[in-house]
C-alpha cells in the first residue's frame, strides 16, 4: 500500500523537528535521537523527512536510510492510530503468545508489520516488554494487557473500534 | 554543591519518615504499593490514588502511602504491603481497597481473604519476610527495590545512598577503588562474567584526554526483566555506581544505553538524573572536590545485537549497531576510540554496597569463584513468576521449587532455560547443579543475564530450539557469513523437523552447522547462537528422533505432527461431526465416533465442542 506524506498537515511537526535538530546538532551521535523524535512526531520515517534530516545534519541519505532500516523500532510505513505490540519473548511464547497473535491477525485481517487500510490498527511482534510476570502480554499504545487468553482478544479490540 | 554533612542530614531526616517501613516504629501505618513492571502494568498507579483518597476520607493522619519498586512476586500482583506488621496482600483490585482501609487501617483487623496465599501456614499469618518466596533470597543489587520510593532521592540517601560515592571521592584514590573492586571479584552480570575490577584497571591504565563509562541497559534476553526492575525501582544505585567508576578510571562522562521498549524506566531515570544534578551529586565538583561527572541517556531502537559492547558503542555514535572486530579491548579503545568501561545494570547496582561494606563481606556471600548474588527473572511454567535474588551457589532445584513454588497445574518439570538465545536448556537430572558461572557453563548453558524460563512436559524441546533460532536469524546483524547464513540454514532444518519433514541426515547437518557457526562468527551473538540447539540435542535427542523417525511430537505441541483422536469416552452425541468443517468425523448416534485422519485439517473444533472431553491430541 502507498502512503502519501502530507506536508501541509504536518507543518507543525516539521517545525518541531527542525527545532529539535538545531538543539541537538552539536551533540555527538545525534542521529539516533533525531530519528526517535521524527518517529514520535510522524509515527514513521517518511522518505521526505529522512531527506530533510540528511540536509540538516549533513549526513548522506544513504547512511540515514541504513540506520533507519537497521533498527526495528523505526518504521518506513505509517503505523495505526492504535499500535498493537504483541510480545513474542520467551516467557510469552511458552505461555501461548503465538495463538494470541494468530487470533489477532484473524480479527484485524492484517499480518505482523502491517497497518489496517483505515490506519486504525497496526500489529508488531515485539521482544520482551519486561512484564513477563504477566505473560502472555500485549500493548496497545501505552496500555498493557497481561495474562491474555485467545478469548479476550475480540473484546479488547472492540474497545478501540 | 552537596557536602557530606548535608548528605548525612538528609539521611537522618528522611530515615525518620521511613521508620514504619523498616519496622523500627509501631505506631501508625505505612502502605507500600508495588510499582514494579508487572504491577505497574496492572493498575498500581490507580490503586495508590484510591488508597490515598479513602485514607483522606477516613481522616487517618498517621497512614502514609508509597509506590515502591518491584516486590518480586509479579505472579500475584498487584501487590500491597502494610507496615509495621509486614502484611502482604496480593491480587488487589480497586474494589478491595475499601475493605483494607476499613478493617486493617482503621481497626487493625487483617483481611484474611486478600492475603497472599503463601503467608498463611497452619492457620497463622506470617510476615512477608518469612514467606517461602523471600526466605532464601539475599538482596544486594535489589537491596532498595520495593522499599524506597523510586522517585525520591532522599529515600535513597536515607538508606546510605551516595555514601559510597562520598567515601570514594573524599577518602580513596582511584587505585584504591580499583584494588577493592579486584579484591571483591565482582563478575559482570551481563552474561560473560568478566571481573569488573580488572576491566576498570585496564581503562585506568591508558591515559587519554577523555574516557567514558557506559551502563548497558539494553536487556536483550527476551524473557528477562531484572535490569528493568533495578532501573525502575532503584535508579540512583546505578547512577552512583557509574560515578564511582568514572572516578576510578578518570572519566567525566557516562552514558546509559537503554532500550526504547522501557519507557517507564527511561522516565524514572530522567527524574533520577535531574534530582542528582540538582543536589550536586552529578555535575561539577562533586562533594567539593575537582571530580566532575555527568550522565546522558541514549535510547536503543529495537536491535538485540546492540547489547553487545562494541555494537552498542556504534549505536551511541549514531550508526548501524554492528559489532566491531575485537582488535583492541574497549577499555583501551571504545566509544569514539577512547578508553571506555561498559558494565551491565546489575553489575553497577552491586558497586555501592561493595564500597561501603568491603570485599570480605561481599566474598562471604556466594561461592569462591562467583562471589555475591545473582538476580533472576523466573518465568514460563512456574508458580511464582517474578524476580528473585539468590546467593550464588544455591541449586537450580532450590530456585525453581523452594522459591519458585514448582510447576503449576500438576505438570511435570522438563527443563529450565537460562541465558536466553545464547544459553541452553538444562534437564531434570541436573537440577541439583549449583548456580555459578562455571557450573552452568559445564552443562552447555550459561549464567546469562538472568532470564530463567521453566518448561514443562507440554513444551517441545525442538520447537524451543526453533524459537531461539528464529530469534537469532531475525537479530543477526548480517556482518559475517557463518552467523548470517548458517543460522538461516539451521532454522530451515528445525522448521522441517517440527513440520514432520525432517530426515536423519538433518540431525547430522545441525551438528556440523552448529560447530561452524560457533567457531566462525565475529561476535558473541553468532558464537553462542547454536547453544540452544546443541543443548537440546544433547539432553533431548529422543525428542528430535521421535520427530524425525516416527513423525511424532512427544510433548504434543507441534501442530503439524498432531493427530486428533476420539477415545472410548465418546457418548455419541454427534456434536463433533456436525461441527467439523471438512466433515471427516463419522459415527452413529450413541456410538463412538471416528476421525478420518487423512482428511482432518487439525482445526481443533471437535476438541472444543465435545461435551465429555473425548477428543484428544496425540
Ligand atoms: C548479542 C549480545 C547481546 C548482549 N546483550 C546484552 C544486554 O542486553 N545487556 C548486557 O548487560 N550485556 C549484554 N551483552 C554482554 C555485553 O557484550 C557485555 O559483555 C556486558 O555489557 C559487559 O558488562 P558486564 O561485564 O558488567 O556484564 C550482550 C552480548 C552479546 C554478544
Ligand atoms: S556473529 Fe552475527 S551478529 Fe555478530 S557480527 Fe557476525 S553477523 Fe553480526
Ligand atoms: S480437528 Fe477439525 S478437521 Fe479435524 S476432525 Fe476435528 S473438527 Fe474435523
Ligand atoms: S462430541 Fe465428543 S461425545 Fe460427542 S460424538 Fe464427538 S467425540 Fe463423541
Ligand atoms: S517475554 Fe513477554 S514480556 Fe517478557
Amino acid at each position: 500500500m502507498e502512503f502519501v506524506f502530507d506536508w501541509e498537515a504536518n507543518e507543525e511537526n516539521i517545525r518541531e523537528l527542525k527545532i529539535f535538530i538545531k538543539e541537538n546538532k552539536g551533540k555527538k551521535g545525534a542521529l539516533m535521537a533525531v530519528l526517535h523524535k521524527a518517529q514520535d512526531l510522524f509515527g514513521y520515517l517518511p522518505i521526505e523527512v529522512q531527506r530533510m534530516i540528511s540536509e540538516e545534519l549533513r549526513i548522506p541519505l544513504s547512511e540515514i536510510y541504513g540506520v533507519a532500516t537497521f533498527y526495528s523500532q523505526f518504521s518506513l510505513i505509517p503505523k495505526g492510530k492504535y499500535k498493537i505490540g504483541i510480545c513474542l519473548g520467551t516467557a510469552c511464547y511458552v505461555k501461548g503468545a503465538q495463538e494470541i497473535l494468530e487470533k489477532l491477525k484473524e480479527v484485524l485481517g492484517i499480518d505482523v508489520g502491517q497497518t489496517t487500510p483505515d490506519k486504525k490498527f497496526s500489529i508488531d511482534a515485539t521482544r520482551c516488554l519486561g512484564a513477563c510476570g504477566l505473560a502472555p502480554v500485549m500493548m496497545i499504545n501505552d496500555d498493557v494487557y497481561g495474562r491474555l487468553t485467545v478469548d479476550d482478544i475480540e473484546e479488547i479490540i472492540n474497545k478501540y473500534k | 554543591m552537596m557536602t557530606i554533612q548535608e548528605l548525612n542530614e538528609i539521611k537522618e531526616r528522611t530515615l525518620k519518615t521511613m521508620e514504619l517501613r523498616l519496622q523500627k516504629k509501631d505506631t501508625g501505618k505505612h502502605v507500600l504499593i508495588c510499582g514494579g513492571p508487572g504491577c505497574h502494568s496492572s493498575n498500581a498507579g490507580e490503586i495508590k490514588e484510591v488508597f490515598e483518597e479513602k485514607i483522606r476520607e477516613k481522616g487517618l493522619d498517621d497512614v502514609k502511602v508509597t509506590l515502591a519498586g518491584c516486590f518480586g512476586l509479579c505472579e500475584t500482583g498487584p501487590n500491597v504491603e502494610i507496615y509495621p506488621e509486614g502484611i502482604f496482600y496480593s491480587r488487589i483490585k480497586v474494589e478491595d481497597i475499601d475493605k483494607i482501609v476499613d478493617s486493617h487501617l482503621c481497626k487493625g483487623e487483617i483481611v484474611e481473604e486478600l492475603l497472599y496465599e503463601g503467608s498463611i501456614e497452619d492457620g497463622n499469618i506470617k510476615p512477608v519476610s518469612e514467606v517461602d518466596f523471600y526466605k532464601k533470597q539475599v538482596k544486594i543489587a535489589l537491596r532498595n527495590c520495593g522499599i524506597i520510593d523510586y522517585e525520591n532521592i532522599d529515600e535513597y540517601i536515607a538508606l546510605d545512598g551516595y555514601q559510597a560515592l562520598a567515601k570514594v571521592v573524599l577518602e580513596m584514590t582511584p587505585q584504591e577503588v580499583i584494588e577493592l573492586m579486584k579484591e571483591a571479584n565482582l563478575r559482570g552480570r551481563g552474561g560473560a562474567g568478566f571481573p569488573a575490577g580488572r576491566k576498570w584497571e585496564t581503562a585506568f591504565k591508558y591515559p587519554a584526554d577523555q574516557k567514558y563509562v557506559i551502563c548497558n541497559a539494553d536487556e536483550g534476553d527476551p524473557g528477562a526483566f531484572m535490569d528493568r526492575s533495578i532501573l525502575e525501582g532503584d535508579p540512583h544505585s546505578v547512577l552512583e555506581a557509574m560515578a564511582i567508576c568514572g572516578y576510578a578510571i578518570g572519566a567525566d562522562q557516562g552514558f546509559i544505553y537503554i532500550r526504547a521498549e522501557y519507557p517507564v524506566a527511561v522516565h524514572r531515570l530522567e527524574v533520577a538524573i535531574r534530582q542528582a544534578r540538582e543536589k550536586g551529586l552529578l555535575g561539577k565538583n562533586i562533594f567539593g572536590t575537582d571530580f566532575n561527572f555527568d550522565i546522558e541517556l541514549r535510547l536503543g531502537a529495537g536491535a538485540f545485537v546492540c547489547g553487545e559492547g562494541t555494537a552498542l558503542m556504534e549505536s551511541i555514535e549514531g550508526k548501524r549497531g554492528m559489532p566491531r572486530p575485537k582488535i583492541h579491548r574497549t577499555a583501551h579503545r571504545g566509544l569514539w576510540g577512547k578508553p571506555t568501561i561498559i558494565n551491565n545494570v546489575e553489575t553497577f547496582a552491586n558497586v555501592p554496597a561493595i564500597i561501603l561494606k568491603g570485599a570480605d563481606w561481599f566474598k562471604s556471600i556466594g561461592t569462591e569463584d562467583s562471589p555475591g548474588t545473582k538476580v533472576f527473572a523466573l518465568g514460563g511454567k512456574i508458580k511464582n513468576t517474578g524476580l528473585v535474588e539468590i546467593p550464588m551457589g544455591i541449586t537450580l532445584r532450590e530456585i525453581i521449587f523452594d522459591i519458585g513454588g514448582g510447576i503449576p497445574n500438576g505438570k511435570e518439570f522438563k527443563a529450565v532455560q537460562t541465558g536466553g538465545p545464547s544459553g541452553g536448556c538444562i534437564p531434570k537430572e541436573h537440577l541439583d547443579t549449583p548456580v555459578d558461572f562455571a557450573s552452568l557453563g559445564k552443562l552447555g548453558s550459561i549464567m546469562g543475564s538472568g532470564g530463567m524460563i521453566v518448561l514443562d512436559e507440554d513444551d517441545c524441546m525442538v520447537d524451543i530450539a526453533r524459537f531461539f533460532l528464529d530469534f537469532t536469524v531475525d537479530e543477526s546483524c548480517g556482518k559475517c557469513v557463518p552467523c548470517r547464513e548458517g543460522t538461516k540454514r539451521m532454522l530451515e532444518i528445525l522448521e522441517r523437523i517440527v513440520n514432520g519433514e525432517g530426515t536423519p541426515e538433518d540431525l547430522d547437518r545441525l551438528e556440523s552447522l552448529a560447530e561452524t557457526i560457533t567457531e566462525g562468527s565475529l561476535c558473541g551473538l553468532g558464537q553462542t547462537a547454536a547453544n540452544p540447539v546443541i543443548s537440546t540435542m544433547k539432553y533431548f535427542r529422543d525428542e528430535y528422533e521421535a520427530h524425525v523417525y516416527e513423525k511424532r511430537c512427544p510433548a504434543g505441541s507441534c501442530q503439524a505432527l498432531l493427530e486428533f483422536f476420539i477415545t472410548e469416552d465418546c457418548i455419541g452425541c454427534t456434536k463433533c461431526a456436525r461441527n467439523c468443517p471438512v466433515s471427516c468425523i463419522e459415527g452413529k448416534v450413541k456410538e463412538r465416533h471416528v476421525i478420518d485422519t487423512g482428511k482432518c485439517i487439525k482445526c481443533g473444533t471437535c476438541m472444543e465442542v465435545c461435551p465429555v472431553g473425548a477428543v484428544i491430541k496425540r
